[in-house]
C-alpha cells in the first residue's frame, strides 16, 4: 500500500485557538482510517483541511505525492475528494439527481440542465454501486437513511476515490448503519476507495476501520492498527487519563408512580401528528428510557408532558396531579424538573452569566430576594458558586457568559440547576449531545444517583448505548406510538433496532 | 345591442387592456424580486429602486432626447443599484430590512430633489416630448394579425414595448429559474448555501448575481413607468409603493415567474377594475379616491390568504395523514 494523503506538520489556528497543532500523519491507499477524538480535539478541522474548506497556517499536504497548493472544495474534489458531512449538505426542494449533480450539471443544447442525463447518470451509479435510492424523489421527502446515501452518491458522481465521512452513523438506527457499514467495505474492497471516517463511538471504530487515529486538543496523540487496541485504550488515548466503563450501581426498589400518561395525542410544529396515543407510567426508583429515531415524536412526547407543548387528547399525571393543559411552571411546581432537549433554545440564556442562568426557577425564593422585588446578590453568587463546584462546571468562574462556554460545561449548568431542585420526577432529553466521554460519565453517575435516591426519570436519547446504559425500561416509538416495552437487561441493541423502525412485530407477523 | 353609451364589450376590452398595461412595472419588478427571493435575500428595497430607474430613464431620456438611451441608462443604474444592495446585504452582512427602508427612503429624497434641482418644472416634475420617439418603438405597437381580431385585438394590441417584452422575460426566466445551471446554484445558494459551496461554487457570487439582476430589473420596471407614456414624465414618488405590492406577487407566487406574473396581472387587474369605477361613480364625489385603495386592499387580503391556505393545507396534509395512519 502506498501512501495517499499526508499530512506535514499542519498546524491551524483560528483567532484565539490552535485547533491543528503540527499533525504529521500518513493515510493510506484502500483503507479505511477511523480518527476518533472528543468534540473540539480538531477531527473536523483537520478533514476540512483535505477538503480545502480550511487553508492550514503552517505544514504541507500531499494528495498522491503531490503538494496541495491551492485550497478550495473545488480543487479537493478535482482531486478526487469527496466529503459528507456530519449535517449533510443538500438542497431540500431539489431532486435526487439534481442534488448529486448540481455544481457539474450534465447540459443539453450548451445552456439548459438536462434533468433526464442527470437521472440517467445517477441511475447507472446506484446500480454500480448498489446504493439503492429513486433518482427523482425530493431529498425533503426521503429519510435520513436514504439522504446519506445520495451524499455517497454525489461524491461517486464527482469521481471522488477518497471518501471522508464525518460522524455518519449519528443520525441513522443501527441497521442503517450496518448497511452504510457495507457500502464502506465493498467500494473499499471493490473500488480501491480510500475511506476516512471521523467519529466518537468506540466500537464503529473497530467494526470498520483498518488503522486508527487518536486527537486530542488539536494534537494526534497515536496511530494504532485496529487489530492492536481495544475500545478501553482508545478511550484513555482519547481522554488523557483512564477513563472506566463501569457498571453504574444501581439500587433500591421502585416505589409508587410519579409520572402517567394516559393514551396522548400531540401535533409537531406542522400541526401533524407527532404523538398518537402514547401511554406510559414512570414509579420512583426507575428510569424508563425511550429508544428512537429522532422525528418520532420523542421530542413532542417530553414538550406535551412538561407543559411546553399543546395536548390535544389525553392525559398527563405528575405526582398524582392532573398535569394536562398546565404551563411549565404549574407543572414545575408539581414536582418536576426539566433538562430539555435544545440547550441553546430552551436550557440556558446564552448571554446571561452562570450565576442568572443556575438561579431561573428560584428568584421568587425568600432567601434571594428581599420585600420581592431586591435580589440579595451575595446570598445568590455564594449559592451559584456552591453548585459550580458540586458539579464541576468548568469556565471563568460564576460570571462567565454561558454562550461562550463549551457544550459540556453549558450543559452542566442545566443539569445543575435542573437537579438542584430535587424534585421527584426528572424528564431528561439527550443529556450527553455534543458532550466529551469525560462529562458524559459524570452526567451519567448523576442521573444514577438520583434515580437511586428514588426519582422517576423519564429519559430520552439519540444515543442508544446511553439509553441502554442508564434506563431499567426501554420502550421504543416509531411514528408516534410505543411499539414495544422492555427491561433494558432482557433486550440487544440490534432487537431494538427493529422495533425502532417499526418492523420489530410487522416482522414476525 | 341597444344600449347607449360605451358598451359592456368596449368596457371590458379597456379594463383588461389596462390591466396589462397596468401590470407591467409590477411584474418586471416581480421578475427580479424573485431571484433575490429564491437567493435568500429578503429584499423590501424594490420600489425604491423602481423609483430611482423611473427617474434615471426619464432624466437621461430628457437629456439625450433618446429613450432608447434612457433604457440603457437604467440598466447601468440597475447593475449599480444591485451592486450597491449586494455590497451591504451580501458582503458586509448587514440586515437586509434596515439597508431595503434605507434604498426606499434615500431613492425618495434624492429623486425628489434631483428632479426639482435640474428640471425645476413643476417642483418635482420631468414632463418632456422626446422628439426622436414620436415614432419609437416604444409605445402602442400594433400587434399584426392580432389587432384585426374584433374584441381580442383591442385587448392584446397597441401596448408599450415594455408590455410585450415582460412577457418574453417571463419566459425566459421561467427557462432560467428552473432549467439552467446557474438558477439551479441561484435557488441552492438561498436554501443551503453550504451546499453549494461544497459543490464548488460561490454561494455570494449567486446572490450577487441575484442582486444585480434584481437591479436591472427594478430599473426596467421604473423605466416602464416614466418612458411607457408618450412623453417621458416623471412625478415624485412615482413607484406608488409598486415595489412592495410586487414582493407581495414574488411571495404570492412562490417566486415561480409564471404564477408571479399571474399574481401581478391580478393586481391590474384591480387597478384597472378602480379607474372603470372612478369613471363610473363620478370622481367628484368625496370618497371616489377611495378606489385608488384597491390595489393596496388586495395585497393585504391575498397576504393573509397566502397565509391561511398555507395553515389549512398544512391542517388538510395532518388529518389526511391521521386518517391514513389510523387505517393502518
Amino acid at each position: 500500500m502506498t501512501d495517499e494523503i499526508r499530512f506535514e506538520h499542519i498546524s491551524m489556528e483560528f483567532p484565539g485557538v490552535l485547533a491543528n497543532d503540527d499533525i504529521s500523519l500518513s493515510i493510506r491507499n484502500g483503507e479505511v482510517f477511523a480518527l476518533v477524538g472528543e468534540n473540539g480535539a480538531g477531527k473536523s478541522t483537520l478533514m476540512n483541511i483535505l477538503y480545502g474548506i480550511n487553508t492550514p497556517t503552517a505544514g504541507s499536504l500531499y494528495v498522491r505525492g503531490e503538494k496541495v497548493t491551492e485550497f478550495s472544495p473545488k480543487a479537493a474534489i478535482n482531486r478526487g475528494i469527496g466529503m459528507v458531512h456530519q449535517h449533510f449538505m443538500l438542497v431540500p426542494s431539489f431532486t435526487v439527481a439534481q442534488n448529486i449533480a448540481l455544481g457539474r450539471e450534465p447540459k443539453k443544447g450548451k445552456v439548459l440542465f438536462d434533468n433526464k442525463k442527470a437521472e440517467r447518470l445517477t441511475r447507472e451509479l446506484i446500480e454500480e454501486y448498489g446504493l439503492e435510492v429513486d433518482p427523482s424523489a425530493e431529498v425533503r421527502d426521503i429519510s435520513v437513511g436514504l439522504q446519506q446515501r445520495v451524499e455517497i452518491l454525489k461524491t461517486l458522481y464527482r469521481g471522488a476515490d477518497i471518501l471522508i465521512l464525518d460522524e455518519p452513523t449519528a443520525v441513522l438506527t443501527p441497521q442503517e448503519t450496518d448497511e452504510l457499514f457495507e457500502v464502506i467495505r465493498r467500494i473499499v474492497r471493490e473500488k480501491q476507495m480510500t475511506v476516512i471516517i471521523i467519529t466518537h463511538k468506540l466500537y464503529e471504530v473497530m467494526a470498520i476501520s483498518d488503522r486508527v487515529g487518536v486527537m486530542r486538543q488539536g494534537k494526534l496523540i497515536g496511530v494504532e492498527n485496529t487489530c492492536d487496541v481495544d475500545e478501553r485504550k482508545l478511550a484513555s488515548m482519547m481522554v488523557g487519563r483512564p477513563v472506566l466503563f463501569d457498571h453504574l450501581e444501581k439500587t433500591g426498589d421502585p416505589g409508587e408512580v410519579a409520572i402517567k400518561v394516559d393514551d396522548l395525542f400531540v401535533a409537531d410544529n406542522r400541526g401533524l401528528p407527532a404523538v398518537r396515543g402514547v401511554s406510559l407510567s414512570v414509579r420512583r426508583g426507575e428510569v424508563l428510557g425511550i429508544a428512537a429515531i429522532e422525528g418520532n415524536g420523542q421530542s413532542e412526547l417530553l414538550e406535551a408532558i412538561t407543559g411546553m407543548r399543546k395536548i390535544n387528547r389525553g392525559r398527563v399525571t405528575v405526582c398524582g396531579n392532573d398535569a394536562t393543559g398546565k404551563t411549565p411552571g404549574e407543572i414545575r411546581a408539581m414536582g418536576l424538573s426539566h433538562v430539555p432537549e435544545d440547550r441553546l433554545s430552551t436550557g440556558v440564556d446564552k448571554v446571561a452569566s452562570v450565576t442568572d442562568n443556575l438561579l431561573v426557577g428560584r428568584q421568587k425564593e425568600k432567601r434571594f430576594n428581599l420585600f420581592g422585588f431586591h435580589q440579595r446578590r451575595s446570598t445568590v453568587e455564594r449559592y451559584a458558586s456552591e453548585l459550580y463546584k458540586k458539579f464541576d462546571i468548568r469556565g471563568a468562574g460564576i460570571h462567565t457568559e454561558v454562550g461562550s462556554m463549551s457544550g459540556g460545561n453549558m450543559q452542566k449548568v442545566v443539569v445543575a440547576r435542573e437537579f438542584s431542585f430535587d424534585t421527584p420526577v426528572l424528564v431528561i432529553s439527550q443529556p450527553t449531545r455534543g458532550v466529551d466521554i469525560g462529562a458524559m460519565e459524570f452526567f451519567h453517575t448523576r442521573i444514577i444517583e438520583k434515580r437511586n435516591d428514588g426519582a422517576a426519570i423519564l429519559l430520552s436519547s439519540a444515543d442508544l448505548d446511553e439509553v441502554f446504559r442508564l434506563s431499567d425500561r426501554i420502550i421504543t416509538l416509531y411514528e408516534g406510538k410505543i411499539t414495544g416495552e422492555f427491561k433494558a437487561d432482557a433486550i440487544t441493541k440490534e432487537e431494538i433496532g427493529l422495533y425502532m423502525t417499526g418492523t420489530g412485530e410487522g416482522a414476525k407477523a | 345591442m341597444n344600449n347607449s353609451g360605451p358598451s359592456f364589450w368596449t368596457t371590458a376590452s379597456s379594463t383588461l387592456h389596462f390591466m396589462l398595461s397596468s401590470a407591467t412595472p409590477v411584474a418586471l419588478a416581480a421578475l427580479g424580486g424573485l431571484l433575490t427571493e429564491h437567493a435568500g435575500i429578503m429584499n423590501i428595497g424594490m420600489d425604491g429602486m423602481i423609483l430611482m430607474g423611473a427617474f434615471v430613464a426619464a432624466a437621461v431620456a430628457a437629456i439625450a432626447k433618446s429613450a432608447l438611451l434612457g433604457v440603457l441608462a437604467v440598466i447601468f443604474l440597475g447593475v449599480l443599484i444591485g451592486l450597491f444592495f449586494a455590497l451591504f446585504t451580501v458582503k458586509l452582512r448587514s440586515d437586509e430590512f434596515i439597508i431595503g427602508c434605507a434604498l426606499n427612503t434615500l431613492a425618495l429624497g434624492l429623486t425628489g430633489y434631483l428632479a426639482d434641482a435640474w428640471f425645476g418644472l413643476d417642483g418635482i416634475r420631468i414632463d418632456m416630448t422626446i422628439p426622436a420617439m414620436q415614432n419609437a418603438y416604444f409605445h402602442n405597437i400594433n400587434v399584426p394579425l392580432i389587432k384585426e381580431v374584433p374584441f381580442l385585438g383591442d385587448v392584446f394590441s397597441g401596448h408599450t414595448a415594455f408590455v410585450y417584452i415582460t412577457w418574453l422575460l417571463v419566459i425566459v426566466m421561467w427557462l432560467f429559474v428552473y432549467r439552467t445551471p446557474m438558477g439551479f446554484w441561484i435557488r441552492a445558494s438561498g436554501e443551503s448555501p453550504d451546499t453549494l459551496r461544497t459543490a464548488g461554487k460561490n454561494p455570494e457570487r449567486m446572490k450577487w448575481i441575484a442582486s444585480i439582476l434584481c437591479g436591472v430589473f427594478c430599473g426596467l420596471a421604473g423605466a416602464s413607468l416614466s418612458l411607457g407614456k408618450l412623453n417621458c414624465t416623471f412625478v415624485e414618488n412615482m413607484s406608488d409603493s409598486r415595489g412592495y405590492i410586487a414582493f407581495a406577487c414574488v411571495i404570492f407566487g412562490g417566486a415561480n415567474p409564471v404564477k408571479v406574473f399571474l399574481a401581478a396581472l391580478m393586481f391590474g387587474f384591480f387597478d384597472a377594475l378602480g379607474d372603470q369605477l372612478k369613471v363610473i361613480i363620478q370622481s367628484d364625489l368625496p370618497y371616489a379616491y377611495l378606489v385608488n385603495a384597491i390595489p393596496y386592499v388586495i395585497t393585504i387580503i391575498m397576504m393573509v390568504y397566502v397565509v391561511v391556505s398555507g395553515q389549512r393545507r398544512r391542517e388538510r396534509i395532518a388529518k389526511q395523514q391521521l386518517r391514513k395512519l389510523e387505517q393502518k
